[in-house]
């Protein structure tokens, strides 16, 4: 068995075998003709040897279909670029004797949840103290004052709180939301955050979610941008390095430092889409 | 038969502290009113009309001070109808028009404005009772549904569209179906008008849309034998006119809950109990069920830690739901399945906490709400863990069971994942049928335990909210862990102070408990069977088995 990083295909239970499972409705009656749609269609997309092992109707109109096909295509892993935050990753007590010499003071970061949904879990992750999955929160660690607006907090209250209490840097949560809402509740933010003349000039503007990733929050104007499977020991070395740069100039040899790691994060959301409200 | 053994003298004790709160919330509601009861009033006189763009309610009472306003619509309308005859649509109109002005009616003697308004008020109230009626007749008609009802939801923004898919749920089993409301409606201090195809992640409560809907759901209901419960949101700014509207359209369930409103939504605490007290006297009269928001306080705060609040809670709803004349089968309090699956024997302790609800009010028809907090984009796992939840709902007999969709912290379900969700969920239901009949638990085991020390907290909790008030214990955070001002939040500025002489005969009428227009003979029966008092009712408490067979349920010793 010889892995070729450069024709990287799906791995079912051969290597290169191309196996993918895929689930989907069509709007017809289920049946005969049904079935031959969805496998001509996965053809369509470019599968080979389609199986459709499942059909099923769904009410009058709708048939529900479960199928495995071969891709073909192939995926030059060694030519993935994907931008992300970079700094090194210290130990806890390495990270907090860097921030003790270089900073010498408590960091604020200013937390919350904006938009209408009440889920916390992936701020809560982040900044409290019991952290996630072993990985203590930011309040865990010495060097922070946090403060944890928790749920639903406008933009307009964020900034208020970050100006009131000097913030180093504001964490912002983001739900999930149809329509792409969440983008322009951020744009508007990131908007509050350029006119507000209150702020610390250094403040770092992070935001962090379940769909959300380093190259979009740079787009919408944040500093970093932070997915699914962030653990809260990544936040807090990128706040502290990040500081320090801001603070004692662009210089630290850190910055030609190695990447987060190998292997990426394993994707995890860390946020829930609300099932009710209204 | 009780399986948990839990301390009646304590459940009860607790429903005392509940009540103390609850009148203690009802003594300032009983004081004061709001632009949205007032429009709600308008509503139950018919008036739907949207003018210039804007309710036509919404353009009266806003026609009117806030310190006019005091005295009620009521009085105004009064006043006008004494001389300008005609009905209250053509009046309100007019007024919207400016053609009739408030400061130019002439005085009317209170005899005279009685006279006019009293057939109005009654006719109102006997329509709220024809609702009752209506659904209770289809109900009985159909037979009964098995339980837990599976209840879906549908969000697609276009009620056309959410009529597609509520329909081919229902051909997939769904019992009832609830259109979520667009995001932030609850802000909106008026009702939008007419049918709507543009909403986000859910659709706008409009009277048309709920007619739509309802209209499909009894096609579609007749044709697979079953009744259709139908489900919106009696919540945010417009709670009271909301439920007016539900009730001229034949709605089964709302969302009614101000603890929830003021949490979640920031609205204003006086705001939305005085509304909440208004809607829940109109639910009540026209038979809906409510449904609570307990299961919401699980997502900001750990289950295995904040159950307590829910359960306190749903005690303080309870009471408060008795002030408006509730019956406890109108109340589907809420709760929810959100521990931490990283915990051991979260199973065990998920059934003592569902169990506890279940057992603390044997006759209100609760609501168990799927895992949220711990949904991931891992929709395999998801499937395991709504499964797990089925099963706790069939063990411990849930009334309305909100199925869990696999795809919840990704997206609005696809047509695909209601489809697999309740295909899993009968077969859970019918696997587990049952179930609950022939476990027992052990005595000293960790399904009792938990639900004692669930019990304790939430006496104890209930002592700290008796000795702070309510308003002042949410200020404090002791729920959901989220803080509110009394003073703070939205909607503030539509509470009125009521005049010494306020009038609103349709509040009551709504308010007198022998008021029995509209319910059937044996509704008359039941009611007329039962404790009908205010407040908490210590001690002998009429209990019936929830269907399991065997005597009514006693005090332990």
């Amino acid at each position: 068995m010889k892995k070729d990083l450069h024709k990287v295909r799906p791995y079912g239970d051969h290597l290169d075998d191309g196996k993918v499972q895929i689930s989907f409705t069509l709007p017809v009656p289920a049946g005969p003709e049904a079935r031959e749609a969805a496998r001509v269609y996965l053809e369509k997309m470019g599968l080979t040897g389609v199986d459709v092992v499942w059909m099923e109707s769904m009410g009058e109109a709708f048939s529900f279909f479960v199928a495995y096909g071969c891709a073909a295509a192939t995926i030059d892993f060694t030519k993935i670029r994907l931008p992300k935050p970079e700094f090194p990753l210290l130990s806890l007590e390495d990270l907090l004797k860097t921030a003790h010499e270089k900073i010498r003071r408590k960091i604020v970061v200013v937390g919350g949840t904006t938009g209408s949904d009440a889920h916390t879990v992936g701020i809560d992750a982040i900044l409290s103290l019991k952290g996630i999955k072993g990985d203590k929160g930011l309040e865990y660690y010495p060097v922070f004052r946090v403060i944890n607006l928790r749920a639903q907090v406008s933009n307009e209250d964020l900034v208020r709180e970050a100006a009131e209490l000097k913030a180093d840097a504001i964490l912002v949560s983001q739900m999930v939301t149809q329509q792409d809402q969440h983008l322009e509740n951020l744009k508007a933010l990131a908007k509050l955050l350029r006119e507000e003349k209150g702020l610390t000039p250094h403040l770092l503007k992070i935001v962090g979610g379940p769909r959300m990733d380093h190259a979009t929050a740079r787009r919408l104007g944040f500093d970093a941008g932070f997915g699914p499977g962030t653990k809260p020991s990544e936040v807090a070395n990128y706040i502290v390095h990040e500081m320090i740069r801001r603070i004692h100039g662009k210089s630290e040899s850190w910055l030609e430092g190695k990447g987060q790691g190998e292997t990426p994060p394993k994707r995890r959301s860390l946020f829930g889409w609300l099932g009710g409200g209204g | 038969m009780s399986k948990l053994n839990l301390d009646r003298d304590k459940v009860e004790g607790c429903r005392v502290l509940a009540g103390k709160i609850a009148r203690r919330v009802q003594d300032s509601v009983d004081r004061h009113t709001t632009v949205s009861i007032e429009r709600a009033t308008l509503r139950l006189l018919g008036v739907e009309e949207s003018c210039k763009g804007r309710p036509l309610v919404n353009a009266v009472i806003d026609s009117l001070s806030r310190e006019d306003l005091s005295r009620g619509i009521f009085y105004w309308l009064g006043r006008a109808l004494a001389h300008h005859r005609s009905s209250p649509v053509s009046l309100c109109l007019r007024i919207a028009e400016g053609r009739i002005r408030w400061d130019r009616l002439p005085e009317a003697s209170e005899d005279q404005i009685r006279r006019v308004t009293e057939p109005l008020a009654r006719a109102a109230v006997q329509r709220l009772g024809q609702s009752a009626l209506r659904k209770e007749q289809a109900r009985e008609a159909s037979g009964r549904s098995s339980r837990p009802l599976k209840y879906l939801i549908v969000a697609t923004g276009n009620i056309y569209e959410d009529v597609e898919q509520a329909k081919s749920a229902v051909l997939n089993g769904a019992d009832c179906i609830a259109v979520i409301r667009s995001t932030a409606q609850s802000l909106l201090d008026y009702v939008p008008f007419g049918a709507t195809t543009e909403g986000f992640g859910g659709t706008y409560a409009t009277q048309e849309n709920f007619r739509i809907m309802r209209k499909a759901m009894d096609e579609i209901g007749r044709k697979e034998g079953r009744y259709i419960r139908v489900v919106n949101y009696s919540s945010g700014l417009c709670m009271p006119e909301i439920a007016v509207m539900a009730a001229f359209e034949n709605l089964d369930y709302l969302l009614n809950d101000s603890m929830y409103g003021i949490l979640f939504r920031d609205i204003n605490m006086k705001r939305t109990f005085t509304d909440q007290y208004f809607s829940r006297l109109v639910i009540a009269r026209s038979g809906i069920v409510i449904n609570t928001g307990e299961d919401n306080y699980l997502t900001t705060a750990e289950s295995f830690r904040a159950f307590p609040q829910v359960l306190t809670s749903q005690l303080i709803n309870e009471q408060l739901g008795l002030l408006a004349n509730l019956r406890e089968e109108q109340m589907g309090l809420g709760h929810a399945f959100e521990m931490d699956p990283a915990i051991e024997d979260s199973l065990l302790y998920e059934i003592a906490q569902a169990e506890t609800v279940r057992e603390i009010f044997p006759n209100s028809p609760i609501k168990y709400m799927p895992p949220t907090r711990h949904m991931t984009g891992d929709i395999f796992f998801g499937q395991v863990l709504d499964t797990m939840f089925n099963l706790v709902g069939a063990v411990t007999q849930q009334e309305i069971q909100l199925l869990g969709m696999p795809t919840e912290a990704i997206h609005n379900p696809l047509l695909q994942d209601r489809f697999m969700s309740l295909k899993s969920a009968q077969y859970i239901f019918k696997a587990a049928r049952g179930l609950a009949d022939e476990i027992s638990w052990s005595p000293n085991g960790k399904v009792i335990r938990r639900a004692r020390s669930v019990l304790e907290d939430a006496h104890q909790l209930l002592k700290k909210v008796e000795k702070a008030g309510l308003l002042q214990a949410i200020s404090m955070g002791l729920f959901a862990e989220m803080v509110r001002d009394p003073e703070g939040g939205r909607g503030l500025e539509g509470v009125v102070q009521r005049h010494p002489h306020y009038y609103n005969p349709i509040l009551s009428l709504l308010e007198k408990k022998d008021e029995e227009e509209g319910l059937s003979q044996e509704d008359r029966n039941e009611r007329g069977s039962r404790d009908r008092g205010r407040g908490p009712r210590p001690g002998g408490r009429r209990r019936r088995p929830r269907g399991r067979g065997g005597p009514p349920r006693r005090p332990s010793p």
